[in-house]
Formats: structure tokens, C-alpha cells, sequence
């Protein structure tokens, strides 16, 4: 009698697993409609010849290419330069902000988070006009008297880093300011207590119980800079070509689907390297903190 | 947090200054488009010489303007219907599943995300081609509902995770079948959260570019489709009226969202 309720039990809970199984269905269905079946495509893609035979010409045109590898070193050069300056520049305001009121703070934060809901082309606008010969900022510079001629800020290098980091720092300050957020203020206190100054207590207290989420904010830089298009494209102003603004000239210019296809597993690759480097980092990070207390 | 430390004034300072400084680096770029919607002037002058309307004139009365910007509602929208019935439902599949099977679900969906926009872009273009779909509105649709999904879901989940599910369970055992327990229980009592993930879904449509700039053409053009086509082309004062608009209807809608989810 018992076993027998068992086993229908049982063939109960798996007919409702396999129903709420179910209910992931549709979300799972447009990935793989509208991602999984896309990158899978490009793959395809890369190995067909614009007659649609198959091919290996479009690697060995690529990559035998000096475009590619300079689109390579600039991808390199923008997210890493970006991670960079969002690390000086955010840490250091996600310190102010954990350090104020929470009221104040909160307040702070909105303003920090203006950005984030800003669409992109309404950001990069507000850059071009800022940053042109003519814009806000040489005219400030130059009626200053601080530079006698304008600066070349955009349609370069330097405005494509200045619009990434702009799009980055809300995203990397959020992880850092809640892990500072986080801190109990009793270290703090202790630390002052026991005669350590304001530096000591930043170098040796916050900054290493905040690395796990300067750590978290890197990765989110890294992982969104290594394909950002729209920035590089309108403020790089055709002067600055990482993977993805070669990928879309190479398709849309060059109508060459092959060779595009190839610069997007370019991409792909660069991102499985990036993250294999992240988990063995954090790896080596999780093992100094646990191996702290003795050292 | 630094109470500890009354005394360092000077480190105060600095830091805030620092901080100062940094918070206006972040906020510039959008405010110092609103003064420029309303220069009389098509020169980029600031402070502008003299003021008017003509930008808003001009994008409400430019016939391609306007088919953008229905384009691109209609698609956000659509996007926000869609994509939140979908995040909702494998929302509560997660929370009853559970474990390795949620976390699972979890990656799979949030794998778009953290693609980069461009792959997917150029992967879509090439399946829709095949299909002789490019430039149609379903092109652009499926890949803003596949970004939305997770944006909605990461407003949902939390929310599940509050929901007492012995209503459900009293409800099945009273007869109710899982249409009408959804519909009548899960649906009404996470209508503020359901609100958010129905506005961000649209926003995150409505703000998506690159999909947007390889799919959709002529007149299913989107708004930053032909935003960033301008952008390359000249810059024309049309889009910091545009620019302003956007920024206004933005802040609304979060100040909604933040506001009602507060009270």
C-alpha cells in the first residue's frame, strides 16, 4: 500500500518538475532563436565563400591581415585603457559616496545612475558637442587661456575613451560601492582606535575588503568594452577601429559576410580568453583572502 | 562609514572635490544637450544667443522623424508584452525548480546580455537574410524580446522569492488549474513589480542600437537607427531636441518606478 502511494507521489513531483520545466520553454525558445542560432550562423558563415561553398580562405584572409591584428590591439588598448580609468576614478568616488550619509547617498547615487538611463545616442551626442573644436570644452580651454589652439578631443582615440569610460563608471561603481557599503565600520573605528592613520586604514582595511567587488566591476568593464560599436564608431569618427566597427564595415561596406564572420569569432574567442583569465583570477583572489589571516 | 576620522579635513576635501568632479563628468554629457534643443541658432553656440522651439518643430515635423519614433514604440511595446509573459513564466519556473536547474536556466538566459551587441547583430542579420527577413519589424523584434527577458527577469525573480506560495497550493487544492493561479494570484499580487519589468523591458527596446542599426531599414528605421546615422552624417541640433525629450520621458518613467516601488 505504501509503496504504492510512493510511487505515485514520486510520478507526481516529476510530472510538476517536468511542468514548471515547461514554463522556461518560451524565454529558452528566443534565446536560441535570436542568439544561440545567430552566433551558430556566424560560425557557418565563416567558412562559406560568397557563392556559399565551403572555404577556409576567410581565415587565412583575415588573419594574415595587419587590419585585424591593429582592430585586435585596439580593442585591447579601449577596454583595457577604459578599466583603467573607471578603477581611478571610481574608487575613489565609491569611498566618497560609502562614506556619506545615507540619505546624502542616496541622493548621490541617482545622479551617478542619470547616465545609466540615458539612452547611448543621446550620450554620445552630448560628447560630440562637448568635445568638438568648436564644442563647450576647447572653448572653455582656449578662452581660458589655457591651450592657445583647440584640442583634438573627438573623432579620435581619446574621445572614444573618454564616451566608454562615460558609459562604463556607473556600471563599474556599482559593485565597489556596495562591497564599501558592506564594510563593517567597527574595522574602521578599530583601526583609528589602535593609532592607524586615514591612509593605513584605506590601504590595509577597505581597500582589500572592497577588491571583491573592484574585481566584480572589472569584469563588467571588460565584458561589455571588448564589443562596444556605438561609441567607437560615431566618436572614433572612422579614425579608431576595433573588431567591432572593422566587423561592420567589412559586412555592410565590404559586403564581405566571410571575413566579417571570421572578425566576429575573433571576437568570441578574445571574450572565452578574457574569461578564463577572470575565473583563474579569482580563483588566485579567493585564495589570498582565505590565506590572509596567516600571512 | 570614515566617522572615525573627524579630524582629516583636508583629506575630506580632497576627496570630495575628487568626487565632485568625477559626478560631473558623469552628468554633463546629458544636461548640456537640454539648453542646445532650444537655441534659435543651427550653430552649436553655447549659452545659446537666442532661444526657440524650431528643433521640436522640426522633429514633429519631419515625416521620417515621426515614422522612427512610431516604429520605435511599437516595437518597445511589443518587445515589453512579450518579453514579460516570458520572464514571468520562467521566473516561476526557476523559483519552483530550483537549484542546479534554475541556475542553469538562469545563464542560458542571461548569456545575451553579456554578448556583444554587434555578434548578435550581424549572427540575427545573417539567419534573417536567409529568411529574406532583414529589414522587417519581427527581425528587430526578436532580438530586443531576447534582451528584454532577462532585463525583466532580474526585476521579477526577487519578487518571487517574496510570494507566499501556500496561496497557490490552496488555490490548486480548491480546484483552480495553474491558468487561473498564475492569473489570479501570482499576476495581481506582483502587479508593481510586474509595472517595472514592463517599463524596463520597454526601455531597454527602446534604447537598444546596434540590432537595431543592422536590421531595420527604411521605414521600420528605429529611432537610434536614424540617431546614429545623423550623428555620422553632421551634427544637427534636431537631436538635442530628441536628445532632451528622451531624457525627460526617461526620467519620468524611473521616477515612477522608484517612486512606487518605495511606497
Amino acid at each position: 500500500m505504501t509503496v504504492t502511494v510512493d510511487t505515485a507521489l514520486a510520478a507526481d513531483a516529476r510530472r510538476e518538475r517536468r511542468f514548471f520545466l515547461s514554463l522556461s520553454l518560451p524565454a529558452l525558445f528566443i534565446v536560441g532563436l535570436a542568439a544561440i542560432l545567430p552566433i551558430l550562423w556566424i560560425i557557418r558563415q565563416s567558412f562559406l565563400t560568397t557563392g556559399g561553398e565551403y572555404t577556409v580562405g576567410n581565415y587565412q584572409k583575415v588573419l594574415s591581415s595587419g587590419l585585424t591584428w591593429s582592430a585586435l590591439v585596439t580593442t585591447l588598448e579601449l577596454s583595457l585603457g577604459t578599466l583603467a580609468i573607471c578603477i581611478l576614478l571610481g574608487t575613489p568616488l565609491a569611498l566618497a559616496l560609502a562614506s556619506a550619509r545615507p540619505r546624502v547617498a542616496n541622493v548621490l547615487m541617482a545622479f551617478v545612475m542619470l547616465p545609466l538611463w540615458t539612452a547611448i545616442l543621446v550620450r554620445t551626442y552630448g560628447w560630440l558637442v562637448l568635445l568638438r573644436r568648436d564644442g563647450l570644452i576647447n572653448a572653455a580651454l582656449t578662452g581660458s587661456g589655457l591651450t592657445a589652439e583647440p584640442l583634438p578631443l573627438v573623432y579620435n582615440f581619446t574621445g572614444t575613451l573618454i564616451g566608454m569610460v562615460h558609459y562604463m563608471l556607473p556600471l563599474f561603481l556599482l559593485p565597489v560601492y556596495a562591497a564599501m557599503r558592506d564594510i563593517d565600520p567597527n574595522l574602521i573605528r578599530a583601526g583609528a582606535s589602535m593609532g592607524a592613520t586615514l591612509g593605513q586604514v584605506i590601504r590595509t582595511v577597505i581597500m582589500p575588503l572592497s577588491a571583491g567587488g573592484i574585481f566584480s566591476g572589472s569584469i563588467i568593464v571588460l565584458i561589455y568594452t571588448i564589443g562596444f560599436f556605438i561609441t567607437p564608431a560615431v566618436l572614433g569618427g572612422g579614425r579608431v577601429n576595433p573588431l567591432s566597427t572593422r566587423i561592420e564595415r567589412t559586412l555592410t561596406t565590404f559586403q564581405d559576410w566571410g571575413s566579417a564572420s571570421v572578425l566576429g569569432i575573433l571576437l568570441l574567442v578574445l571574450m572565452a580568453l578574457i574569461g578564463v583569465m577572470l575565473l583563474a583570477a579569482r580563483r588566485l583572489l579567493a585564495q589570498n583572502t582565505v590565506d590572509a589571516p596567516h600571512a | 562609514m570614515l566617522e572615525a576620522y573627524p579630524h582629516n579635513t583636508l583629506a575630506r576635501i580632497l576627496l570630495w572635490s575628487f568626487a565632485a568632479l568625477a559626478m560631473a563628468f558623469l552628468m554633463l554629457p546629458t544636461l548640456v544637450v537640454v539648453p542646445l534643443s532650444f537655441s534659435a541658432s543651427n550653430l552649436l553656440e553655447f549659452p545659446p544667443n537666442a532661444y526657440s522651439l524650431r528643433w521640436y518643430e522640426n522633429f514633429f515635423g519631419s515625416a521620417t522623424w515621426m515614422a522612427a519614433l512610431r516604429t520605435s514604440l511599437i516595437l518597445g511595446t511589443l518587445t515589453a508584452l512579450i518579453a514579460v509573459p516570458f520572464a514571468l513564466l520562467a521566473c516561476i519556473s526557476m523559483n519552483r525548480l530550483g537549484g542546479k536547474t534554475a541556475t542553469t536556466i538562469q545563464s542560458i538566459l542571461l548569456t545575451p546580455s553579456i554578448t556583444p551587441g554587434i555578434l548578435l547583430a550581424i549572427g540575427l542579420f545573417f539567419v534573417l537574410a536567409a529568411q529574406r527577413l532583414v529589414g522587417t519589424l519581427f527581425g528587430v523584434l526578436v532580438g530586443h524580446v531576447v534582451l528584454a527577458v532577462p532585463v525583466a527577469c532580474i526585476v521579477l525573480l526577487p519578487a518571487l522569492a517574496r510570494f507566499d506560495w501556500n496561496q497557490v497550493q490552496a488555490a490548486r487544492s480548491l480546484g483552480a488549474n495553474w491558468a487561473r493561479a498564475i492569473g489570479g494570484i501570482i499576476v495581481p499580487q506582483l502587479q508593481l513589480s510586474l509595472l517595472s519589468a514592463t517599463l524596463m523591458a520597454f526601455l531597454t527596446s527602446l534604447d537598444e542600437s546596434v540590432i537595431s542599426i543592422f536590421i531595420s531599414s527604411g521605414r521600420n528605421s528605429t529611432m537610434p537607427k536614424l540617431m546614429f546615422l545623423s550623428l555620422r552624417d553632421q551634427i544637427d541640433p534636431t537631436i538635442a531636441a530628441i536628445s532632451t525629450l528622451w531624457t525627460a520621458i526617461v526620467v519620468v518613467v524611473v521616477l515612477i518606478v522608484t517612486l512606487r516601488q518605495k511606497s
